[in-house]
């Protein structure tokens, strides 16, 4: 069977969500070789994880060799890994969580291997002639199934796309040692600064997500509280974002996040077009605003016309003291 | 010092965008406009220069796309930028990103030509049609040019470029060496309008159009039949049926949307 590449997603080592759900997908295609760019001491430890999800093999490319650039070095690594992997079989695809990082490693990886890509993948089937991708396109209003017809077929998938579903794999590690160019090591992260958790579940990977706008006025306890008694992660509105009220990461829409998990509460947001366009797919969508003529209420299946500041923290109390 | 700003004339995202029959994007039939993001990109490209007072700059503004495209053009022209250019061809319709990217570079390096490449090339952080996000670094690979992505704060001295922008999970700054791929959020600051002045003095600027062969293109390497990636059917998502909405009165809108929470298993 032709391997499958899977980028894996983690943050020093601790395996992202999305990593999962690609090696699902990834199964559907062909046998999964996970890739981990990270620190070779914690190489066995990634590997126990993504082989209980089918990963056959786990090639480590050492992050000293492209940390503390753009981009770039990833995709020369990518690439030479490609061209070495595709000596058997073929490769079936090369899988990315759809990250703006990943997308960029992907766009010139597409240009090296001279390869097919497409872009925010919410589903990857197998085909009769490859993968067959459905997007989600003009801010949820269509969907799109596509393929790539010319090289290995390039895909980055958005998060919540599949089901993760465990399987057995070999989960053998192979080092793999990239020779990154002087040319590729041209744009510098000169610096970092870690953003702080908020103990909250992160925003594209949550099944439930309770937002605010501009209607907080800026005060966000209500929306906060709401979030904790359902276990959500925490949203804004750009307007909020502008306002300085919460930080440029937890902005939905267009230049924001996508996230469609099983539950969206929009609170104090009008539904713009570019709001919709990062939360309308959403399975379960409720709104509170105080305008029973807000455009958001086309979009909801349960709406409440009301203050936020007065909704929120009652519904909040009796959810907490609600048996359950 | 030479600047290409890149400008993508797109389908209004407030009006009902649609497909053609080959499942191309309907860029005729939808009112049109330059991209909202763009016009972030042709912000910056003029504060870059407004910034370097006493430095000979010229700013171009490139657009790939069909006959009225050139509006985008002329919405930045209005906005201050000094040349447009606009690539038209029959053979480009329905490209891909792999394939707009060659048309994109081979532009640049055309602009670039007299002065011995251009110093710096800014995009927008995305077309909102397309929502790709990779065209920058496509054209960071294709140009062989450092790529600076994702920019919400721009800073340059010399040939010193320093910016800030957000990343998945820390903010970072980048430092690069010009010439340079540059791509800006919304984050970076509103886009200026143009002012009746600059309306009127669009008229008079250069606006030119190469066809491929100006390029040196093969139409064979562009357009629908050649992409590398292919749509094979869009389906329109069906309406959302209408939810049911109360009014919150002496505190029952709380109990009520509790109640629909745990009706669906939420809580
Ligand atoms: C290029 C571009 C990209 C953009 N990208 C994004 C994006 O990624 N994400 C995004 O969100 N927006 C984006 N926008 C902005 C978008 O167009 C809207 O301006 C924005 O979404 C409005 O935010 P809002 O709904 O919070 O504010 P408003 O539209 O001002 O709505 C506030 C709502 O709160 C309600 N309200 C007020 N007080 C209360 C109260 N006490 N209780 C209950 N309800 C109350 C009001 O009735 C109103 O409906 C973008 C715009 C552009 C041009
Ligand atoms: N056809 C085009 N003409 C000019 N610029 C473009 C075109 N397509 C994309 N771009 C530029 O590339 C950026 C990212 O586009 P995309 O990768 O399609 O999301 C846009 O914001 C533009 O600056």
């Amino acid at each position: 069977m032709s391997e499958v590449l899977v980028v894996i997603d983690h943050v020093a080592g601790e395996v992202k969500k999305p990593t999962y759900e690609l090696l699902t997908i990834a199964r559907r295609l062909g046998e999964p070789a996970a890739v981990f760019f990270g620190s070779p001491d914690q190489a066995d430890a990634v590997a126990q994880k993504v082989k209980a999800y089918g990963a056959a093999k786990v090639y480590v490319v050492d992050d000293a060799q492209t940390k503390g650039f753009l981009v770039a070095p990833k995709a020369e690594a990518l690439q030479q890994l490609a061209e070495k992997s595709s000596g058997g079989d073929g490769l079936a695809a090369i899988l990315l969580p759809s990250t703006f990082e990943n997308k960029e490693v992907a766009g010139r990886l597409a240009i090296k291997l001279g390869s097919g890509l497409i872009t925010d993948a919410v589903d990857v089937q197998a085909g009769e002639s490859g993968p067959v991708t459905t997007q989600s396109v003009f801010a949820g209003n269509f969907t799109v199934q596509a393929k790539v017809t010319h090289g290995t077929p390039i895909i980055t998938v958005k998060p919540n796309s599949a089901a993760p579903e465990e399987a057995d794999g070999a989960g053998t590690v192979e080092t793999f040692d990239a020779t990154i160019s002087d040319a590729a090591r041209t744009a510098q992260i000169v610096a970092t600064q870690p953003r702080q958790s908020t103990g909250r579940p992160e925003l594209t990977e949550a099944a439930i997500v309770v937002s605010g706008g501009r209607g907080t006025g800026g005060n966000f306890e209500p929306v906060e509280g709401f979030a904790d008694s359902l276990g959500a992660a925490v949203g804004a509105s750009r307007a909020a974002v502008d306002s300085g009220w919460m930080p440029h990461a937890f902005q939905v829409g267009q230049t924001g996040k996508t996230v469609s998990p099983q539950l969206y509460v929009a609170n104090g947001i009008s539904g713009a077009i570019q709001h919709r366009a990062g939360m309308q797919t959403s399975k379960t969508i409720v709104a509170v605003n105080k305008d029973p003529e807000a455009p958001i209420f086309e979009l909801v299946d349960f709406g409440v016309v009301g203050d936020l500041h007065t909704v929120l923290p009652a519904a909040t109390e009796q959810i907490t003291v609600r048996p359950r | 010092m030479n600047i290409v700003v890149c400008v993508k004339y797109v389908p209004d995202a407030t009006a009902d965008r649609k497909f053609e029959d080959d499942f191309t994007v309907d860029r005729v039939g939808v009112d049109g406009l330059l991209s909202e993001l763009d016009e972030y990109a042709v912000e910056q490209a003029l504060q870059f220069r407004e910034k370097r007072e006493g430095e000979e700059i010229e700013i171009t503004a490139l657009t790939v796309g069909p006959e009225k495209a050139v509006d985008a053009v002329r919405k930045a022209l209005q906005m201050g930028v000094d040349k447009g250019v606009h690539v038209l061809d029959d053979a480009i319709a329905g490209s891909d990103y792999v394939a707009t990217s060659l048309v994109l570079a081979k532009a640049i390096e055309k602009i670039g030509a007299e002065s011995g490449g251009a110093d710096l090339v800014v995009c927008g952080m995305a077309s909102t049609d397309a929502a790709g996000s990779v065209i920058p670094a496509m054209l960071a690979e294709r140009l062989g040019l450092p790529q600076v992505t994702l920019a919400s704060v721009i800073e340059s001295q010399g040939d010193q470029v320093r910016i800030k922008r957000d990343n998945e999970g820390s903010t970072e700054v980048i430092g690069a060496t010009l010439p340079i791929v540059l791509s800006v959020t919304d984050q970076s600051g509103e886009a200026r309008y143009p002012s009746f002045k600059g309306i009127m003095a669009a008229k008079k600027k250069p606006l030119e159009t190469f066809a491929l062969a100006d390029l040196g293109v093969d139409a064979g390497e562009v357009g629908l039949s050649v992409a590398w990636s292919q749509v094979e059917d869009t389906t329109e998502r069906p309406p959302r049926t209408a939810g049911e909405i109360v009014t919150d009165e002496d505190g029952s809108g709380a109990g009520a949307l509790v109640e629909f929470l745990a009706s669906k298993k939420f809580i």
